[in-house]
């Protein structure tokens, strides 16, 4: 979806008149319950954005480029002229591309078989798929490593090697994005009404014509949202490039936790968030320049009336496709990754699990608790987001002035901001009364919530926006308050998007890392955290026990994954 | 009841709706008629407070309507393509009104189960809205926009896609309907047959203005110019000087009964209506002499496409027994009394 230009020129789908273009006299008397009440709704989001992101981050910078009460400015230029970090800055920015175009190659398959047919084991797959996206980035590294690096499974049996080779980091990409595209394009393919392409068939278009000419344009925000989603999270790449990477490669993000955490080198860490921070901007801007408003009220149907089993070879031969990519490109590195949780010392067995129940030293606390600590803290996370999201997206929805643009393109600077200086942030500046958080489990939560309230936004609006205006206005002739109208007709035709937006809000949380690390408390290790600190310990046992960690949170993952489809099975039942 | 003041509606700086005042008084049924892009729909749209007015007074029960929400006006309105709730079965869809009301439940399904069976669709409160046919949707739209009981019920084409036998029905039923509750309705529509069977009285627009306002039978028979008279389907339209009761048309001499046409009693250089009736259809070397071009069945009756040795073409219509073939040539003699001079 774009992210300024907000004209939505509907087409007045099948009606007459054009929307109210409001903006003379009497009309702006009207509106103004309208746009306080946008306010309103947009007053939550926009103060917690303000404490727990522009605060932390503005002071992080600060404390960097700030000195004895004056900005040193004459950083900037320094570092911006060094070679090095300009050639991180082009590896960061072609791989980031590179990896959403080949994300996007190999997942619209998926989303269209997903969307378009039904097959045995479709569920199970659908919520297999997801499972990568919420893995910590320093697992999908090792389990990248053991795949194809050196001593791995290709190299034992063929001798080829990646983990020199900038593939690695590619396959890694789209390993954890596959989902943000078979789910958001997926989301809505499955919702669009097969009978606008049979009517374009009909008026003589072929197959591939009637699909570039009505589908293409009806899900070309959603390709557009999942497009941008995928490089903002390639852009700031960190765990993947950091594991795989070695001393080649390396992103924008690599190089500031270097700066922060190995040479304590603030200065240049801020001016690099900063050149980060403006190039997540810049390319937003580009985004919402391109995309220019193509939402239109979309005929939505119930998804199950949409798939249907696959006829002939040629649809089967697809079907197959897809879950072979799927297999190849999702499941060996997973179940690789599950293999070696398994391969204890004394032959396979559940032994690195059972270790895991004793506190060692590592922690205070025996390394299971921390799947306890994630759930709980993903739940609260999960909450926050659906709040916050859910209200800034139901402020947004309708057309509005620069304010509201430049609000919506506010909402996704998170996902493009490194969680290392966030996570960092939160440290140094929610320290003091009354702000002070530094102790509190909150934190946690809120840093994660973070992360997640761009997914609800990104999730929620195509679909609200697609809500025909026609049915609020029913709603308000009979008698409906626009409050009212919006529970009553909105919240009911979004309901499916508000859980599968929950469910990405659960998944990131879950697997947040970046920031996490930094404001975690060390009695209370998320698992990503866990695994993180067991993996940087040296011996088997403590490299068994991440990988069964590691396969602890993937089971969750699917678990709750799982849950998720069957809930959005049966309420869907009310389209 | 409804009292519009010089309403103006504008998209941008287009005006849709320019400058028109109405009077629907109460159980009055008024039917707005007109092409598409005419206003009407922005004039119900305008009413119901889903379009601002950009100048203007909208009154309904004295009561001034600026600055009211739609949902606080108490009318209303029945959507064109019906904008049922489609998360919603028929009973939801029926209740909502009531529930937006605070009704009590008890009352409420009470009340959706007298409106179901007023439009013929007793029991259906647990079927799916999208299980229904068109027809039946039609009702449920109906019974939602009657449940609240709306001080004024409008109609946006309200039968505009139903087929040909279930519009004629339904026109009937809601004719009697609205007679029986004593329900103020201002409907729009743009099919002609629709709006004089519905309406005590039509409007019909054109180009966000008033062309002209009256009773089915006035509007009929004396349609206020050739833009009414072309809109309600009227070809024999001509240019002519009007002299007393004779007119000079391109025709030739036409015969003008004195009536109460808007164009009544004038003379000069007028426009002339000839209803098809009117053209009286005999043997060829007898009064105008043309050629038959086409016919087109109308049950009882066919309608002549007939070409004139002089002048436009003209329409005649004539009885289906002993109608002339295409290609036959015919002489053609004009009734006054179906030949009425329109206003400018």
């Amino acid at each position: 979806m774009d992210l300024a230009g907000r004209e939505v020129t509907r087409a007045a789908g099948g009606g007459k008149a054009p929307r109210a273009r409001t903006d003379t006299g009497a009309g702006r008397r009207r509106r103004i319950p309208g746009a306080a009440g946008r306010l309103a709704l947009m007053a939550v989001p926009a103060a917690f954005f303000a404490v727990f992101f522009a605060y932390p981050v503005g002071a992080i910078v600060a404390r960097g480029l700030r000195e004895g009460g004056t900005w040193q400015l004459g950083r900037i230029p320094d570092v911006l002229g060094d070679p090095d970090i300009l050639g991180v800055l082009w590896f960061t920015l072609w791989q980031a591309a590179a990896s959403t175009g080949l994300t996007l190659v190999l997942a619209l398959p998926a989303a269209y078989v997903f969307a378009r047919f039904d097959f045995p084991g479709k569920q199970l797959l659908r919520a297999l798929v997801t499972v990568p996206f919420v893995m910590p980035t320093v697992v999908v590294g090792s389990a990248f490593l053991a795949l194809v690096g050196r001593g791995g499974v290709l190299d034992g049996w063929w001798g080829v090697r990646l983990d020199t080779s900038v593939w690695a980091i590619l396959l890694a990409h789209v390993f954890f994005n596959f989902a943000v595209v078979v789910r958001t394009v997926g989301g809505l393919w499955a919702q669009l009404d097969p009978r606008q392409e049979e009517a374009a068939r009909v008026l003589g278009a072929g197959r591939l014509a009637a699909w570039r000419h009505v589908t293409l344009p009806a899900l070309g925000p959603a390709v557009a949202a999942a497009a941008l989603m995928v490089f903002l999270f390639t852009f700031t790449s960190f765990g993947v490039v950091q594991i795989l990477g070695g001393p080649s490669y390396s992103t924008l993000e690599v190089e500031i936790y270097r700066q922060t955490a190995d040479f304590l080198d603030l200065p240049t860490a801020a001016v690099l968030s900063l050149i980060q921070l403006a190039a997540v901007a810049a390319v937003l801007a580009v985004h919402a320049w391109t995309v220019r408003r193509r939402e239109r009220a979309l005929s939505l149907v119930a998804p199950e009336t949409t798939a249907r089993r696959p006829r002939g070879a040629g649809e089967r031969a697809l079907i197959g496709g897809v879950v072979a990519v799927a297999a190849v490109l999702l499941l060996a590195p997973l179940a690789v990754l599950a293999e070696r949780s398994f391969a204890a010392p004394g032959g396979h067995g559940l032994a690195f699990y059972r270790a895991l129940q004793d506190s060692d030293g590592t922690f205070a606390v025996p390394p299971l608790e921390a799947v306890g600590n994630s759930l709980a803290y993903a739940a609260v996370a999960t909450v926050i987001a659906v709040v916050v999201g859910g209200l800034a997206a139901a402020a947004v929805t309708r057309r509005a002035g620069p304010l509201v643009r430049g609000f919506d393109a506010l909402l996704m600077l998170p996902l493009g901001t490194s969680a290392v200086t966030v996570g960092f942030g939160f440290l140094i500046a929610l320290d003091t009364p009354p702000l002070d958080l530094r102790s509190s489990w909150i934190l946690v939560p809120l840093a994660q919530a973070l992360v997640g309230v761009p997914f609800v936004v990104r999730t929620m609006l195509p679909v609200l926006r697609a809500v025909d205006d026609r049915l609020r206005e029913a709603a308000a002739v009979l008698g409906a308050s626009p409050l009212r109208a919006w529970r009553e007709v909105d919240l009911p035709l979004v309901w499916r998007a508000v859980l599968v937006a929950a469910g990405f809000a659960f998944a990131v949380s879950l697997g947040e890392f970046g920031a996490t690390v930094f404001i975690a408390g060390p009695d209370r290790p998320t698992l990503p955290v866990a695994v993180a600190r067991l993996l940087g310990r040296a011996g088997e046992t403590n490299y068994g026990q991440a990988m069964a960690l590691s396969t602890i949170l993937m089971a969750v993952c699917a678990a709750s994954l799982l849950l998720l489809e069957r809930v959005r099975k049966n309420q869907a039942g009310e389209f | 009841m409804l009292v519009l003041d010089d309403v103006t509606v504008r998209y941008g700086d287009r005006p849709a709706v320019d400058g028109i005042s109405l009077d629907v008084a109460d159980h009055e049924v008024v039917s707005v008629l007109g092409p598409s892009g005419s206003g009407k729909s922005t004039l119900l749209r305008a009413v119901a407070g889903l379009q601002p007015v950009a100048g203007g007074r909208v009154l309904l029960g004295g009561r001034d309507l600026a600055g009211v929400p739609a949902h606080r006006r108490g009318v209303g309105l029945m959507f064109q393509d019906q904008q049922l709730f489609p998360h919603r079965d028929v009973g939801g869809n029926v209740s909502f009104g009531l529930r937006m009301h605070g009704a009590p439940r008890a009352a409420a399904r009470e009340r959706v189960a007298e409106l179901l069976a007023l439009v013929g669709l007793p029991g259906a409160e647990r079927r799916s809205v999208g299980a229904l046919s068109g027809g039946e949707q039609q009702r449920v739209a109906l019974a939602r926009a009657l449940a609240p009981s709306p001080q004024l019920l409008m109609l946006d084409e309200p039968l505009g896609q139903l087929d040909r036998s279930l519009r004629e029905r339904l026109v009937v039923e809601l004719r009697q309907l609205f007679g029986r509750l004593g329900t103020t309705v201002l409907a729009v529509t743009h099919d002609q047959g629709e709006a004089f069977a519905l309406a005590d009285r039509v409007v019909v627009m054109r180009d966000g203005h008033v062309a002209q306002s009256g009773t089915p039978v006035e509007v009929w028979e004396r349609p206020a110019d050739e833009f009414v008279a072309r809109f309600l389907g009227f070809a024999n339209v001509v240019r002519a000087t009007v002299r007393g009761a004779e007119a000079e048309t391109p025709w030739g001499r036409v015969g003008v009964a004195a009536s109460g046409a808007p164009g009544a009693g004038a003379s000069g250089e007028r426009s002339l209506l000839i209803r098809p009736a009117g053209v009286r259809v005999g043997p060829a070397g007898s009064g105008l002499e043309c050629t038959v071009e086409g016919r087109t069945f109308r049950g009882e009756q066919v309608l002549l496409a007939l070409r004139p040795e002089r002048g436009p073409s003209l329409e005649a219509s004539v009885a289906l027994r002993g109608a002339p073939q295409a290609g036959d040539r015919v002489g053609v003699g004009f009734e006054a009394s179906e030949v009425v001079v329109l206003g400018e």
